[in-house]
């Protein structure tokens, strides 16, 4: 395994503990104000000091991890939900007017900018984390279809595909069958990528105050709260900064590493 | 195009008096000293000695894994990371194994070039045959202009002086590719030219003409040629010298005539062996119809791939399909399986109608062979998973268990491979775990698509021979696909040649391969590598 896997799995492990351990537990409620221990320094009893409502600042990136992961992992199930049947379908179906009425579509929303329309749509439909994860998911949707396809097509050209069809399986089964377990490594690859991508969707749609709302803590809103204070108090700027590029570098990382790792040539020479 | 296959047939060379002299090493273009090679710890090559003479075609013959293209690697600098080598590849008096990378760009395309099996991806899709030949000879400081006049010389030379330099390789047959590649290969007058299996990926009658090409070239301009084959026929066609290659080492090798009449070792025995598959004797099958084709047309758009073709397949009878790629085989076969609908004429199965009208019960009674060991099977599935995939036209039966073991064990394996993968076994055995699936459901008809093609001789053999027991015990039909007609002659009663959609013969094996009626039955015929009679009437 490579030092960059080992650190992408170690920089998003860590994100995701904090989000795991936050949904159970916070060392202090992040909810309430309390004006007068505003601003501290780092102590005892808060590491990495508290911010101007005087909250605890390891309990709000706790909880903002878990804001954060939690819309990114909706979002990515949206688009691999959806995006993998339908990627699926449209190889099983190559050429006819189903791969085509589904590779359109996904050009369609290809042609959207996509932040621009998250934005459009939690405009319209109110600023709330669940409408910041439908937005993001939608635009999961084609790229799960592309690379589901894309990785299917070859697949039903093998012989064991044509054998399958021999012993009368349909396309659908076939698809289940062989086809997805085959291309598995693929979407896994691909889904931790579009994980580290709705995480940066996530906080950019916060800053602008447009995903999860008060008193939700997010990342994103952290660093838009920050930005006042950005000569008097650096470090509320720069803690949620470090959170947000820290799991996407270590996430994009663990999708590199895995897709090294799952490479169907470097298996085949470990046979 | 005419005037190529008149020469094409396999020409027996070597043990004349020309050659009679001991080649010594002091005599040779390059010498392999001793090589042994390990890459990373695991030993590919033993002591292997080997000298290459110019003007003269070394033919380096072994099975998959022998080690035959790891010597051509080490010869042309190109050996994989990892690898340790002792022993010395001499020269011009020098030592190439010593040699850095940086001195080995001075011998590449220079002094030594190679050509490889696969014409399809060994040219660059994104530019021209004029420019990809003119490349080489750019990198060694020629003018653009003077560049292109040679490139079109050798082009010439390879025969495609009808081809403009400025085609794609994909606006080329795969005969032409094999041309282009050779004719960049020899661009800079190279001293040794290293084909490695040149013309397996090609058709028969191709396969003819690139040999003859190869063989002319060798003559006309003094160059050594190591020629890369597992087939005994091809080395026979037209190499002066033989060396035979197994686990790493050469086991024997001597002038080619004098391999074949008097090989010593007991490999080259059975590979020669197996090389030499015996006809089948003539046997008389009851008529007894089980899968027949009446003018059978399937188009695609405007071109018909298969155009009104009829034959009748008889039970526990063996039909050969014989043609050269494109010519439309392949397309009947997924018709018949059902895969594939057809545009005219019908296919009957059992009396009743057939492809894709069959039902499930009666699709259990067709089954299929596929040519490649290596995509046959899910790569995450066990064998018992694979095996039993056919029962989901028959419904699993409550025996299934016992019928999957009893099945492996008909085509030579054990129960106790139901629950391996099929990555742990070997080529031929993956043949017989495909064998078993298309068995388990009991059919009638067996249609096997180049079943053995892509097996080693001696596997082939073994395959052939169970296929030949299976079908006296189980009185199966088979339609048996090839373009090897050598082979076909091995299992099939009948045989059908196929051209561009249509049956241009038919008729007994025998009569077939002795007295062709067909122009194109007689090409197929002569430009078969065949080892000639003569040279092994004397070890059997």
């Amino acid at each position: 395994m490579s030092w960059a896997f080992r650190i992408g799995a170690l920089l998003a492990g860590l994100a995701v503990l904090a989000a795991g351990v936050g949904l159970v537990w916070l060392p202090y409620d992040t909810a309430s104000v309390n004006i007068a221990e505003r601003t501290l320094g780092p102590s005892m009893a808060h590491p990495l000091g508290t911010d101007h409502f005087g909250r605890d600042m390891v309990s709000m990136l706790m909880a903002g991890a878990r804001t954060s992961i939690a819309v990114a992992l909706l979002a990515v199930g949206i688009g691999a939900g959806a995006g993998v049947p339908l990627g699926l379908l449209a190889a099983a179906r190559r050429g006819a007017w189903v791969d085509e009425v589904v590779m359109r579509g996904n050009d369609l929303i290809f042609a959207f900018p996509s932040l621009v329309i998250a934005i459009l749509i939690t405009a319209v439909f109110g600023p709330s984390a669940v409408n910041a994860i439908l937005a993001i998911g939608i635009f999961n949707i084609p790229v799960f279809a592309r690379v589901a396809r894309g990785g299917a097509l070859p697949l039903w050209t093998l012989d064991y595909v044509m054998a399958a069809r021999v012993a009368g399986k349909g396309r659908g089964r076939i698809s289940v069958e062989h086809i997805l377990p085959n291309i598995a490594n693929l979407l896994i690859v691909q889904a931790t990528i579009q994980f580290s991508l709705g995480i940066l969707a996530e906080a950019a749609l916060s800053y602008v105050g447009l995903g999860a709302q008060p008193p939700t803590a997010s990342w994103g809103r952290m660093l838009a709260d920050a930005q006042t204070m950005i000569y008097t108090e650096p470090q509320l700027a720069i803690l949620p900064g470090l959170a947000i590029v820290g799991t996407v570098l270590g996430l994009n990382l663990l999708g590199d590493g895995l897709r090294d790792l799952l490479d169907p040539r470097l298996r085949r020479m470990r046979m | 195009m005419t005037a190529l296959l008149e020469n094409e047939g396999p020409r027996p060379h070597g043990g004349g008096s020309e050659l009679s002299d001991p080649a010594t090493d002091r005599d040779a273009l390059l010498a392999f000293d001793r090589l042994s090679l390990a890459i990373h710890g695991t030993t590919i090559l033993h002591d292997v000695s080997l000298a290459l003479f110019a003007g003269r075609v070394t033919g380096l013959v072994g099975e998959s894994g022998s080690g035959k293209s790891m010597t051509a690697l080490a010869a042309i600098g190109l050996l994989p990371d990892g690898a340790a080598t002792s022993g010395a590849i001499r020269m011009d008096g020098r030592d190439l194994v010593a040699l850095r990378e940086r001195d080995w760009l001075g011998i590449r395309g220079n002094d030594v070039a190679m050509i490889f099996q696969e014409p399809m991806t060994a040219l660059n899709p994104v530019h021209t045959i004029g420019a990809q030949v003119a490349e080489t000879l750019r990198l060694r400081g020629a003018s653009r202009a003077e560049a292109m006049r040679i490139a079109r010389d050798r082009l010439d030379r390879v025969g495609l002086s009808r081809i403009p330099l400025d085609r794609y390789p994909h606006e080329l047959s795969g005969g032409q590719r094999q041309r282009v590649c050779i004719a960049l290969a020899i661009a800079r007058r190279p001293r040794l030219l290293i084909a490695d299996e040149p013309t397996t990926a090609l058709d028969v009658t191709t396969q003819a003409e690139i040999l003859a090409l190869l063989r002319g070239l060798v003559d006309d301009e003094g160059m050594a040629l190591l020629l890369i084959t597992h087939d005994l026929g091809v080395v026979a066609g037209i190499a002066d010298r033989v060396a035979v290659m197994n686990n790493g080492r050469i086991v024997e090798a001597d002038t080619t005539e004098a391999l074949f009449r008097h090989h010593r070792d007991p490999y080259t025995r059975d590979l020669l062996a197996a090389s030499r598959v015996p006809a089948r004797a003539r046997r008389k099958v009851p008529p007894d119809p089980v899968l027949a084709a009446r003018d059978v047309v399937r188009t695609y758009g405007a071109h018909r791939a298969v155009d009104g073709v009829s034959f009748t397949l008889h039970r526990g009878e063996s039909l050969g399909l014989v043609g050269e790629s494109g010519c439309g085989k392949s397309t009947l076969t997924r018709a018949l399986l059902g895969l594939e609908p057809v545009q005219g004429g019908a296919i009957e199965l059992m009396g009743r109608p057939g492809g894709t009208a069959m039902t499930r019960g009666e699709r259990a009674k067709v089954s299929v062979v596929f040519q490649d060991p290596y995509g046959s099977f899910d790569p995450r599935w066990t064998v018992r998973r694979i095996v039993a995939e056919p029962f989901h036209l028959t419904g699993r039966p409550r025996d299934a268990d016992a019928r999957l073991a009893a099945t492996l064990e008909r085509v030579g394996l054990g129960a106790g491979d139901l629950d391996k993968y099929p990555h742990e076994f070997s080529g031929g055995q993956r043949q017989r775990i495909a064998i078993a699936r298309a068995l388990v459901t009991e059919p009638e008809v067996l249609v096997l698509d180049e079943a053995v093609s892509a097996l080693d001789v001696r596997v082939r053999a073994q395959v052939l021979a169970l296929l030949d027991d299976l079908q006296t015990r189980l009185g199966l039909a088979y339609l048996f696909i090839g373009h090897d007609l050598s082979v076909v002659r091995a299992i099939a009663d009948r045989v059908i040649v196929m051209q561009a959609g249509r049956f241009v013969e038919e008729g007994p094996v025998a009569d077939v391969f002795t007295a062709p009626e067909s122009d194109y039955t007689r090409t197929l015929i002569a430009a078969a590598p065949a080892i000639p009679d003569a040279w092994v009437k004397e070890t059997s």
